[in-house]
């Protein structure tokens, strides 16, 4: 029971993690990836939005009707949204400029609405609370390291920090949108092959962890996957 | 172990072609404008020439190592990459920047995406635009070459666009140069594209040794020649000017990123002159061939589609 805890902590940060593996999220992903600052930032907001969400809402599991389960969500996830909006332009004015219109933005982050949909509603408040804190690991981590690539070699800076080299011969494509993608691309490619493929394959996961498997018309699918499989 | 008796479907037909003969041919062709780079931009243009293949060469052999796939730098391709690269490189290209643009042509554009014969554009296409984004100073700095009269080492294209107002520029007609320098090359360019000569020359070679066929580069220069007469821009100045001759004979007939059949050929080449007339007289950048180019590239599949040619004895689809 043990390592079967560890194993849901675990689980956002490689094997499902929420950007690289399961592509939740990357619009903010790859606007807000310029500086590492900004990603710090970033992850640690969205890491909160993801615990409070998925705290209340598995303690709400019992008590939301299935059919407007959606908006319950979204009224839960936006309150917490609200309340870290509200903290960061108090306290952390800079952060509040730097990210903009992505903070709020969160409230419809797909990885905060996939983790309610496909952990939360399912699972007890200890087995959500931890997979919030490894998805919001995950989600940090992948944001650091795109946010890093980008800086180093795209403003020759880190943490606005000058690198001495590179600060003279930057590449200013990988700052620029373009380089976003292209960024993305490589990471997902080397996430791919260090887990041999694996952690995409889609049988592990079933409708259980399809994104999409709210508004699916074929819930029933699972079986007939299951069946092709065999 | 090769099996040798295997009776495989026919048609039987032989051909000597391989990729490492088709791959010589074109490092062959290439030569005239090898020489006519190091003729008008001296020593330099071999440097990055020579940095570019390098480099090329060392990825291809280098990422394949890694990933444990069948090591291809023996086909000549990466060559053929790294000097297409480089031909379309500005001599005074910091060579870090140079070994940059070889790495993201050979890992990202080609073997990212699986190797020879699985690239979705153009690897040295997409690494020059990538270039051009990302060290917009430098792949824009001009050196003026050797035997011009003119003092001005802009490109005749810039020179243009800042007499038609497109872009800000304090240049004159009296700077652009005459028709004759344009077709031997001592203009202000990149390495390969300034020799009109060196390249149609090789071109030629490459269409006799039918390793391409004429039908995309001729659609391609005739659809500029004939829109620049239309919008009232000089035809023939337009032809020689930019990137197009390397473009038409080197760039736009490449195997993986092309249309096969002479329809989808014509199509691809009307394609790129379209996009590159469009570039040069209302876009933001005073040339467009690459940008035209790796535009097309991306179109192929469905130009390939449409232009299916019905087998002999076939129903039409």
């Amino acid at each position: 029971m043990k390592n079967n805890k560890l194993a849901i902590l675990t689980n956002g940060i490689i094997k499902e993690n929420p950007i690289l593996v399961l592509i939740l999220g990357t619009c903010p992903f790859l606007a807000v990836t310029t500086q590492a600052s900004n990603a710090i930032g970033m992850g640690a907001a969205v890491t909160f939005v993801l615990l409070c969400s998925n705290v209340m809402i598995s303690l709400l599991r019992n008590v939301i009707s299935d059919k407007v389960r959606i908006p319950c969500y979204i009224v839960v996830i936006a309150s917490f949204v609200t309340l870290v909006q509200m903290v960061v332009k108090a306290y952390f004015s800079a952060l509040d400029t730097a990210l903009g219109l992505y903070l709020p933005l969160i409230v419809v982050n797909c990885i905060i609405l996939g983790r309610a949909e496909m952990f939360a509603n399912k699972n007890g408040v200890l087995d959500s609370a931890l997979d919030a804190i490894g998805m919001g690991v995950g989600y940090l981590l992948a944001m650091l390291i795109m946010a890093s690539i980008r800086e180093i070699f795209g403003a020759g800076t880190w943490f606005g920090m000058k690198i001495p080299v590179l600060a003279d011969n930057n590449i200013s494509i990988m700052t620029m949108a373009p380089g976003g993608f292209a960024v993305f691309g490589l990471l997902i490619a080397v996430v791919n092959k260090v887990s041999h493929g694996k952690a995409i394959k889609k049988k592990d996961f079933g409708c259980e962890g399809c994104p999409s498997a709210a508004s699916c018309g074929q819930r029933g699918c699972e079986r007939v996957q299951k069946e092709a499989n065999a | 172990m090769e099996n040798n008796k295997i009776v495989s479907v026919n048609p039987h037909i032989y051909a000597p072609d391989t990729t490492t003969t088709i791959m010589r041919d074109v490092v062959l062709a290439l030569v005239p404008a090898v020489i006519a780079s190091v003729l008008f931009f001296g020593p330099r243009a071999l440097l990055v020439e020579a940095v570019c293949i390098a480099v090329a060469v060392l990825c291809e052999w280098g990422f394949e190592k890694i990933c444990k796939r069948p090591n291809t730098i023996g086909d000549f391709s990466a060559v053929v990459t790294g000097l297409l690269l480089a031909l379309n490189l500005p001599v005074s290209i910091p060579i870090w920047q140079a070994a940059f643009g070889a790495f993201v042509a050979i890992v990202v554009v080609k073997q990212l995406f699986g190797g020879i014969g699985m690239n979705f554009a153009n690897p040295a296409i997409t690494a020059r635009i990538v270039m051009l984004v990302a060290f917009g100073s430098a792949m824009t700095t001009w050196t003026a070459p050797a035997f011009a009269d003119a003092t001005s080492s802009a490109t005749p294209l810039s020179i243009i666009a800042g007499i038609n107002g497109v872009t800000a520029g304090t240049h004159t007609a009296d700077e652009l140069p005459s028709l004759v320098q344009m077709f031997l090359g001592a203009r202000g360019g990149s390495l390969g594209e300034t020799s009109c000569l060196a390249l149609l020359l090789g071109g030629i070679y490459l269409i006799w040794r039918k390793v391409i066929s004429w039908h995309t580069p001729v659609a391609f220069i005739a659809t500029v020649f004939v829109l620049t007469a239309l919008l009232g821009q000089q035809p023939l100045y337009q032809v020689m000017a930019g990137g197009l001759f390397i473009g038409a004979f080197f760039m736009a007939t490449d195997y993986t990123t092309s249309p096969p059949t002479p329809k989808g050929k014509i199509v691809f080449g009307i394609g790129c002159g379209l996009l590159t007339v469009c570039i040069r007289v209302w876009g933001n950048y005073p040339e467009g061939v690459s940008f035209s180019i790796l535009l097309m590239n991306i179109l192929n599949p469905f130009i390939c589609n449409l232009t299916r040619t019905k087998p002999f004895g076939g129903v039409e689809a």
